[in-house]
């Protein structure tokens, strides 16, 4: 694999760190409700974000806290947020899978963000030409009838919509050719939508393979992403059902293997900060919510 | 004026004032100009602004959020408001709560308009008022159309709102004038209500939404030359969430109070009026507050068959007798 820069690697390490810190958390009692970890998934927005501007829209999915850590950096107000402490991105109130911050959102039901962002790159065509509305969806997602209703509109008024599909061959528990007939490509060339497959695990590569892309959605040529991914942890906490032997590729493994000291170092550096914020955010009072 | 042309004339005025405003729906496009004639005209006027859209309400709704989310404001037609239905998610679990889930309020500027309601022979589909299935949904204000509430301002107190609304229109109504009503009664607006009334002391009051209101004013007619019994229509605009506090000191002196609405029975939005009513006027009420509806059953389509499941003028006289009666 390429060597990463350090700021790349560090920024994949510490989503890697937050999710991890998180199932700790969790297992010590100390977070409510529920998460989704993208362990193992966490190269697909850092590729993405230097293709990504500012001024793009992103929608996220129940799983997206590394799409968040990806485009603000920020694992402090992440964390309040999940934890219901003072200075939560959504003071509290959305938790790990609603979230919203400048042109980012969240939401947690399967499919639904797609027929919004549609709306999003409508008006991103008609005022801001040049701007995409990025929409993260999964496998599983594939099921719903709004992504395919979102696609035909989206195709039929040429919009810059960017979908990118996290397929980790794993819906919750049950495994893709159990639960999808036919193709993701497929489904894609019905709507005569472009449709690139991702299946290397190198970020150089995947940036090399995707900016050209990126640049034909920004002129208003809707584009599925499809990246072959692994869901490293549960689906959830301690949901993991699949069977000890089951493939679960890592990026990690493999980058740490050809770059071991610059791995350990970094690996350190984000564990360390983790741990800090942990301790700084358990620590603040909780957030405060004043209903509208 | 015809209150179809009437709400015509206001998307008129609020496309051409407001260049953030857009119609998203079915079949809008002149010559056809939606099902029901409404859109008729705006899409030449509007082009870029008038957008026919695939059969898919989830993803027009849905892409009216999105929108609304990038600071437009829009306003979709679902051909039947039945339809709906299809948009449910949308409406219940992103449009409204994406008002106050991400902690801090966004604005979402969006009208939901809904041709509702029977008496057309349309079928179990194509006629219900399903204006029960979103009452108490944070975020989500519901209106109706009447003939005694301008569109235009309906349409500017909804988008003020900045949050999603929606409009049911009965479409009977379309076809009726404005501002109409019987000669023995007077009419006035008490804030955003309609009070349509016999100019003297009152036995009884029918509160009644916007497509209810002909129905009701011709029992009130019925009742007053029949069985000598006053009464008054209130019809309001805003149906959720819905402050009665201005009809109060009205609705004490009353005999009786009655709601009619023309959804099916059960879980309806007048027992919730009825709920919220009832301790306010504890003190003075004579006896409980009357519900009235089409029937609990789907609504066939022979029109005889039709008449009797939905709720009629008659039905309202009726339950007004047997209520003072009792």
């Amino acid at each position: 694999m390429n060597r990463l820069a350090d700021e790349d690697l560090a920024l994949l390490l510490l989503i890697r760190s937050f999710e991890r810190k998180l199932l700790a958390l969790f297992e010590r009692g100390e977070l409510n409700g529920t998460t989704h970890t993208c362990l193992g998934q966490e190269y697909v927005p850092v590729s993405l974000r230097p293709l990504l501007r500012d001024g793009d829209w992103m929608f996220s999915n129940h799983r997206g806290h590394g799409h968040y850590l990806a485009r603000f950096e920020d694992p402090e107000g992440l964390l309040a947020e999940i934890m219901g402490r003072k200075g939560a991105v959504c003071d509290g109130v959305g938790g790990s899978q609603h979230l919203r911050r400048d042109r980012y959102l969240s939401t947690g039901v399967q499919g639904q963000s797609l027929p919004v962002a549609t709306g999003v790159a409508l008006h991103l065509k008609r005022h801001e030409p040049g701007g995409l509305a990025c929409v993260y969806i999964g496998d599983g997602t594939w099921g719903e009838g709004a992504v395919y209703e979102a696609l035909n509109m989206a195709q039929l008024w040429r919009l810059p919509l960017l979908v990118v599909v996290e397929h980790n061959g794993i819906a919750q528990s049950t495994p893709t050719e159990l639960q999808m007939a036919g193709t993701i490509a497929g489904r894609a060339a019905a709507f005569g939508i472009a449709h690139t497959r991702v299946s290397s695990l190198d970020i150089s590569e995947i940036r090399r393979q995707l900016a050209p892309l990126v640049e034909t959605v920004r002129g208003g040529a809707p584009l599925v992403v499809e990246f072959a991914t692994h869901r490293l942890g549960p689906h959830s906490k301690g949901d993991d059902t699949r069977p000890p032997e089951a493939v679960r590729t890592d990026w990690y493994a493999s980058y740490q293997a050809e770059h071991p000291d610059q791995s350990a170092r970094l690996e350190a550096a984000a564990g360390s900060r983790m741990d800090e914020i942990a301790e700084e955010v358990a620590a603040r009072p909780p957030a405060t919510w004043t209903a509208t | 004026m015809r209150v179809g042309e009437d709400l015509n004339q206001a998307l008129h005025g609020l496309l051409g004032d407001d260049p953030s405003v857009y119609v998203l729906g079915e079949d809008l496009l002149d010559p056809y100009g939606g099902a029901f004639k409404i859109t008729r005209g705006l899409s030449t006027r509007f082009p870029d602004r008038v957008l026919t859209t695939p059969l898919s309400e989830g993803a027009i709704v849905g892409a009216a959020s999105g929108l609304a989310l990038a600071g437009e404001k829009a306003i979709v037609e679902i051909m039947f408001g039945d339809f709906a239905a299809l948009a449910f998610d949308q409406l219940v679990n992103f449009a409204s709560k994406s008002v106050s889930m991400y902690g801090r309020r966004v604005p979402m500027p969006l009208i939901i308009r809904c041709p509702s309601g029977g008496n057309r022979g349309y079928g179990p589909t194509h006629s219900q008022n399903l204006q029960k299935h979103f009452i108490g949904v944070p975020g989500l204000s519901l209106f109706e159309m009447s003939p005694f509430h301008d569109n235009r301002a309906v349409l500017d107190r909804m988008l003020a709102l900045e949050e999603p609304c929606l409009l049911f229109e009965d479409k009977v109504l379309y076809t009726r004038r404005m501002y109409e009503v019987d000669e023995l009664f007077t009419w006035e607006l008490v804030e955003d209500v309609a009070v349509v009334r016999f100019d003297g002391d009152l036995d009884y009051v029918v509160i009644a939404p916007g497509g209810v209101a002909h129905r009701a004013i011709a029992a009130m007619r019925t009742l007053l030359l029949a069985h000598d019994l006053a009464g008054a229509v209130l019809v309001p605009s805003r149906l959720y969430p819905f402050d009665p506090t201005a009809l109060l000191p009205l609705l004490g002196q009353v005999g009786l109070v009655c709601v009619a609405e023309d959804g099916s029975a059960g879980g309806t939005w007048g027992s919730h009026l009825a709920a919220d009513l009832h301790p306010r006027l504890w003190g003075s009420l004579r006896r409980p507050i009357r519900l009235v509806s089409s029937a609990d059953s789907v609504i066939p389509t022979a029109s005889h068959l039709e008449r009797a499941v939905v709720l009629q003028d008659s039905t309202i006289s009726r339950a007004v007798l047997e209520a003072l009666d009792g």
